[in-house]
């Protein structure tokens, strides 16, 4: 995974609450089997709405999503991540995150950072009265700048961590293999298994 | 200070616990003992594995089936939609090349991964099961510690049968009392979810608790947990008891003789205890509640049956008044309508929330001797291949027919439109499925969600309906048992 400390880019406010998965990806984007290529995918639906923010210039070219509250509910699809980022987005930034898609946001490498509620409407106005303007997201000092407003985020430290160092999750567990290995040992008889099947074949 | 049934579940399950305390700390690896695998999350794990040269850590620990994809007509010919067949047999590929048990369209065993899982006995109490879905939380009505995970944690799954994870914060779903005739599980959910919002179950785990859980059947328990996930929560639970325990004997991978016994015991201890204590408990009255149907798109706009279209005015918050203004518009609804007034085209009766036997069943009751109206078009789609081949020895298959229903193969299906089963635009439809999301159904579809006897009661009518709607249009007196 690719570190990030800073990122600087034109914002994108998304004056929306509760916007699910569905509609960061519909699901009929899913059947691809690849891991990237999905940019065209993003917000499928509503970007054949010419009005959409994201068919207006200068949001266009935006690679800082400011949305409302509860961004990223619904599907555990981690394709809305792929999207977000293969179509240029690099944080996003809410009062909110449904809890899978921070923690898909997170192995990815996508900036999901908290911010207030009160600070996301004075960087919607910054971002309306001027469009184009620029948001600095800084995670090694967790605050965001756009204009005049300065604002701290939340992000938990093991993620800002792992995001900083640009860390492999499984790479980290595999460190610990020994541990697996002897809690494995410890597990009960009766614990299910699904091999062999107790089915009959077909 | 005692436990919580989810702290138990989590403890017993730490294979090394994370450095720090508090907000700071580090998380917590934790076995898994399941992972169940569909064909959408899971080609680019696979792939993942292969890159690194990794091998799938627990094959035993593994199983796969098709759902999301699969069509639910003509299931012995090729899939027709070209990238849905890349998909499904590319699992079948993966499956082979790693050594998973996987369960394809044909099989008797195949069906949704959440409904397939527990009527193999596969799914326990005390376990941790996951799944690239968020539906996995459906699992927790065994009193497992169930997660949809994304992608990336598939992969690391597969790798390490671990996941790395931050203790969630509990909270207590208490219903008491009695449900009335006509109100069921898929009630109790959408009212929790109305209350305490899609974001209110965020960073918990949900014990739902009470008299009225209890009473509950392992469908109905299912249905519940399944939706957890509509109202932000990781996972929900229902402890173990003796409706667990005589559901899953005789399951083909359910323990067996000492091992029953001990797992017995084990299940046994699986309960919160009395001196323990949840962050959060919220109350809901069984007694009082009304069937429950969704006006808007997500699964927090509902409101009881018998209630109006709400007005955006009626919403406080303003990102509520500005997102209901955007639901009413997107659902062609204006406040104030009853929601009785409401006309639909489709009914959908399926999905990982409402597909299972006793699903069926309960619609099945309700329709029996009535006529479908002629402008719906009803789908029934069973949860599972042995779902549909339990209700055929029924003779369930017949009165959805005799209605006038689609009777299909099991799947997704509707739930989510990724085979062909999906809504025209602005096709309306009262849905037993878990998510009203904007063109969750098909593009511009719009979807209710409502509980199997709503939704039969519906398919009769025309206009969504509640079983005691239909009581005054026939002779004699609504007896369906499981209504």
């Amino acid at each position: 995974m690719e570190a990030f400390t800073t990122h600087t880019g034109i914002g994108v406010p998304l004056r929306q609450s509760n916007v699910d998965t569905d509609q960061i990806i519909p699901a009929v984007y899913l059947k691809r089997i690849t891991r990237t290529g999905f940019e065209d995918a993003l917000f499928a639906a509503w970007r054949k709405d010419e009005s959409f923010i994201l068919n207006q210039p200068p949001f266009k070219a935006g690679s800082v999503l400011v949305a409302g509250p509860d961004f990223g509910t619904g599907s555990s699809r981690e394709h809305a991540v792929w999207a977000l980022k293969d179509y240029g987005f690099k944080a996003v930034l809410s009062s909110r995150f449904a809890d899978i898609f921070r923690g898909n946001s997170g192995k990815q490498g996508l900036l999901a950072a908290q911010v207030a509620q009160d600070d996301i409407e004075l960087i919607w106005k910054v971002l309306e009265n001027a469009p184009g303007t620029e948001v600095k997201v800084d995670l090694v000092s967790k605050t965001v700048e756009c204009g005049n407003v300065v604002a701290p985020f939340d992000i938990d430290d093991y993620t800002r961590w792992r995001l900083l160092e640009g860390l492999d999750d499984i790479g980290l567990t595999l460190q610990h293999e020994e541990d697996i290995t002897a809690y494995e040992a410890t597990r009960p008889s009766f614990k299910p298994r699904t091999l062999p099947a107790k089915v009959e074949a077909n | 200070m005692g436990k919580t049934l989810a702290e138990k579940v989590w403890d017993a399950h730490v294979v090394r616990k994370g450095e720090g305390e508090g907000a700071n700390a580090q998380p917590d690896l934790l076995f898994i003992d399941l992972h169940l695998v569909h064909e959408v999350t899971s080609p680019q794990a696979f792939e993942g594995l292969r890159l690194a040269g990794r091998k799938l850590r627990r094959v035993d620990l593994t199983i796969a089936t098709e759902d999301h994809n699969t069509p639910t007509l003509d299931i012995d010919k090729p899939i027709a939609d070209l990238t849905s067949r890349t998909q499904i047999e590319t699992l079948r590929a993966n499956c082979k090349e790693f050594g998973v048990r996987l369960h394809s369209l044909g099989d008797k065993e195949q069906g949704i991964v959440h409904v397939v899982g527990p009527q193999l006995g596969l799914t326990q109490p005390g376990m941790t099961v996951v799944c690239g879905d968020s539906h996995t939380s459906t699992h927790g009505a065994f009193g497992a510690l169930a997660m949809g995970i994304g992608t990336s944690e598939v992969e690391h799954v597969m790798a390490t049968q671990t996941l790395s994870l931050k203790p969630f914060k509990t909270m207590a779903i208490n219903v008491e009392g009695t449900l009335r005739p006509g109100v069921t599980a898929k009630d109790i959910i959408l009212a929790v979810i109305a209350k305490i919002g899609t974001g209110g179950g965020q960073g918990y785990v949900l014990e739902y608790r009470g008299s009225a859980i209890r009473a509950l059947s392992m469908d109905a328990r299912m249905t519940i947990c399944n939706m957890s996930i509509e109202a932000g929560a990781r996972a929900g639970m229902v402890a173990p008891d003796q409706t667990t325990y005589d559901y899953m004997q005789g399951r083909p991978h359910a323990p067996e003789g000492a091992d029953w016994d001990a797992a017995v015991e084990y299940w046994n201890t699986l309960h919160t205890d009395a001196d323990a204590t949840f962050d959060v408990e919220v109350d809901l009255d069984a007694d009082t509640l009304e069937p429950f149907v969704t006006w808007g798109t997500n699964p927090g706009q509902g409101v009881s049956l018998s209630a109006k279209v709400p007005s955006p005015e009626d919403f406080g918050d303003e990102n509520a008044k500005a997102a209901a203004e955007r639901a009413l518009q997107y659902m062609g609804l204006e406040a104030g309508t009853p929601m009785k007034d409401i006309r639909v085209d489709t009914v959908f009766l399926g999905s990982c929330t409402n597909s299972r036997i006793e699903d069926l069943r309960a619609a099945a009751d309700i329709i029996r001797g009535r006529e479908k109206d002629p402008k719906v078009r009803m789908l029934v789609v069973p949860g599972s291949a042995r779902v549909r081949l339990e209700a055929e020895a029924e003779g369930l298959d017949k009165v959805f027919k005799d209605f006038g229903a689609e009777w299909r193969f099991a799947g997704c299906s509707m739930c989510l439109g990724m085979n062909p089963d999906q809504l025209e635009p602005g096709e309306r439809c009262a849905s037993t499925s878990n998510r009203n999301f904007e063109g969750r159904q098909g593009k511009g579809g719009r979807t209710h969600l409502v509980s199997p006897v709503v939704a039969a009661a519906t398919a009769v009518r025309g206009t969504l309906s509640s079983p005691s709607d239909l009581e005054s249009a026939v002779t004699g007196t609504l007896t369906g048992t499981a209504v």
